[in-house]
């Protein structure tokens, strides 16, 4: 395991290497001049000439480039021209946020597929069993910012049941936390619930239809425990790497769930960055959500390895 | 990431479980698409909404842009089926004409990304080398990052609009049309029939584009079904953000993003866009399932890359 681990660490070098560069790429794509880029429009000279200078702006591209990564690599993420604050700071604030409703988005959408999913491998013919791919299919059309919209009329205005904006702490008030971020879950968690769902039925069928269930069937076990012990249990190693491989799916999902139930985490802060045209913030949160991105797919597949011992002999 | 919802063994066999039962493999692949139910259905939508797309001006009983302060928040009724909004704009005639903004949107972005995903991938596939490995550890890259925050990277470099939308969307496609072109070239190169063309002394061109592509078309046809779904939710969704069209041009996505701020007076703002959004996705996903399933006897694979919204 431990080689397989080393291994694995050093095939993600090119790929962070390559993301980096992409990143600090994306100032001087922008036509005109990348200091303005990055300090905005109302610049005094100083500034700027400052700038050029730590940017390096005389020097040979792969200088610069030098010289940004040795800055991103000891924490120094640059400063955002609309606040003035450091990147580094409106990060540390906006993650914890963003992950609360990520944490709570996958176990919305792991209570919709598990039970989804076994439904559909066991009983396929039934008419639960066509429900089921009837959700899937909606799931998968309906986009995150409708279904957004009519959770907040159906739950939030006509019903008046939930919260349609804020929040809070998970730590601070456990219960408003949690009717805070009922329906945000619920809109980024349904999507990835009808992938997660489509997978585990997959992967169910193809267990129930191995030799070692057979044998447990014939052995006089219930269905209950031939189901529940023999086959769910291998079925699940797949479905865990999909839901690592979802996490980009949940990003991207972010940005459009939270602009709808005004939450204060990482994709609003992208949002209002490109709009607002601050241009570090940008560059701060695509490296973030990359890195993190690289690191959950290490992740995952340490698990997998882990889970399923073949994977690190082949 | 992408998460492919057609490599995974569920999509297939969720495709498949809409074929009632297994046709005849001599009715050709038309014959094959038309025993599906559900795939005809969605085409029929689909060739629906173009049409009234392109006859917006005779369907839509009113100028999207003409606006009436005394109509305010109307709620549907048979003089405006699908109600008003803010400024008294009839909520019908602007989903009517933000189908044109749709449908062109689907249409530019599979030209983007089929134009210049095929030829990298067939580029790729045919030579090889290290041209081939760097180009596609560039894609891979791209396939890495979400569609939708790659597609707000490229608006944050360009600046926002419809224009730059559609760019922004069909950039997002090519990745997927350049590893699905590279994976079938690979496999055909070595295919008798080309080495018996290439034996005869023709140019690698003539055999990248006339011998190997037209037999590559399969699974290309697929991907541009599925590239036209993602690329329209895409766009609905950057325009639901701020950072596509821009009022008072109708499009579906920026409708809901204005019409989210009225829920409580005018709840139709928020539904009937979305339903034209959703209704759009739908059919095409339908068809895209319904095309692999009756190309599927054909070697054909599909590469669809995860949506984006």
């Amino acid at each position: 395991m431990g080689k397989y681990i080393v291994l694995r660490l050093v095939q993600l070098l090119p790929v962070l290497l390559l993301a980096s560069v992409a990143v600090w790429l994306m100032i001087y794509l922008i036509p005109g001049d990348p200091a303005i880029a990055l300090l905005g429009p109302d610049v005094t000279p100083e500034q700027l000439a400052r700038a050029r200078e730590r940017m390096g702006l005389d020097q040979p591209l792969p200088v610069q480039y030098a010289l940004w990564l040795g800055r991103v690599v000891q924490g120094d993420l640059g400063v955002s021209y609309v606040g003035s604050v450091p990147v580094r700071t409106m990060l540390a604030q906006r993650i914890p946020v963003t992950l609360q409703l990520t944490v709570a988005a996958l176990l919305v959408a792991l209570a919709i597929a598990a039970p989804l999913g076994i439904l559909a491998a066991v009983r396929p013919r039934s008419w639960a069993g066509r429900l089921v791919t009837v959700y899937n299919t909606l799931a998968m059309a309906i986009p995150t910012f409708w279904l957004g919209i009519l959770l907040v009329l159906l739950f939030g205005l006509q019903l008046k049941w939930l919260p349609t904006s804020g929040f809070v702490p998970f730590w601070e008030d456990p219960g408003r936390a949690v009717r805070l971020l009922i329906l945000p879950a619920l809109t980024l968690g349904a999507y990835v619930s009808a992938v997660l769902a489509r997978f585990t039925r997959a992967a169910l069928l193809e267990t129930i239809s191995q030799d070692y269930v057979r044998t447990a069937r014939a052995k006089g076990l219930r269905e209950r425990s031939v189901i529940g012990v023999h086959a769910l249990r291998n079925a699940l190693i797949p479905v865990v790497t999909v839901v690592g491989l979802q996490f980009g799916a949940f990003m991207g999902g972010t940005v459009i769930t939270e602009a709808i139930f005004d939450y204060p985490g990482l994709g609003r802060m992208l949002l209002q960055a490109i709009l607002q045209r601050d241009y570090t913030v940008i560059q701060a949160t695509m490296l973030f959500v990359v890195f993190t991105f690289v690191l959950i797919n290490l992740l995952t597949d340490l698990l997998y390895a882990y889970l399923d011992p073949r994977i690190r002999y082949a | 990431m992408s998460v492919t919802a057609a490599q995974t063994p569920g999509a297939s066999a969720v495709a498949a479980d809409s074929r009632p039962s297994e046709p005849p493999a001599n009715r050709g692949t038309f014959g094959r698409l038309r025993g599906q139910r559900a795939g005809m259905a969605g085409l029929t939508a689909l060739l629906l909404l173009a049409v009234l797309a392109l006859a917006a001006p005779i369907v839509a009983p009113r100028d999207p842009l003409a606006q009436d302060r005394a109509d305010q928040f109307k709620a549907p009724s048979l003089a405006n089926p699908f109600g008003t909004d803010e400024f008294g704009r009839d909520i019908f005639s602007r989903v009517v004409y933000g189908a044109r903004l749709s449908l062109l949107t689907g249409a530019v972005a599979v030209l983007i990304a089929g134009l210049a995903g095929v030829p990298l991938g067939l580029l790729g596939g045919f030579f090889g080398g290290w041209v081939d490995a760097l180009t596609m550890r560039v894609l891979d890259f791209l396939l890495a990052v979400p569609a939708i925050l790659l597609a707000m990277v490229i608006i944050a470099i360009l600046g926002p609009g419809s224009l730059n939308a559609m760019l922004a969307v069909g950039i997002v496609g090519v990745p997927a049309f350049a590893r699905l072109t590279r994976a079938s070239t690979l496999a055909l190169k070595q295919r008798d029939f080309v080495l018996a063309t290439r034996a005869l002394g023709v140019g690698p061109f003539y055999l990248m584009f006339r011998t190997i592509l037209p037999n590559a078309v399969n699974p290309i046809l697929v991907q541009v079904a599925v590239t036209a779904s993602v690329a329209m939710l895409l766009e609905a969704a950057l325009s639901f953000l701020g950072l596509g069209t821009k009022p008072p041009d109708p499009s579906w996505g920026s409708m809901l993003n204005t019409g989210r701020s009225f829920l409580h007076q005018a709840p139709w703002y928020g539904l009937f866009p979305g339903i034209a959004i959703t209704g759009t996705v739908l059919s095409l996903n339908v068809v895209a399932d319904a095309l692999q399933a009756a190309l599927a006897g054909e070697g054909g694979t599909v590469n669809r890359t995860e949506r984006g919204a």
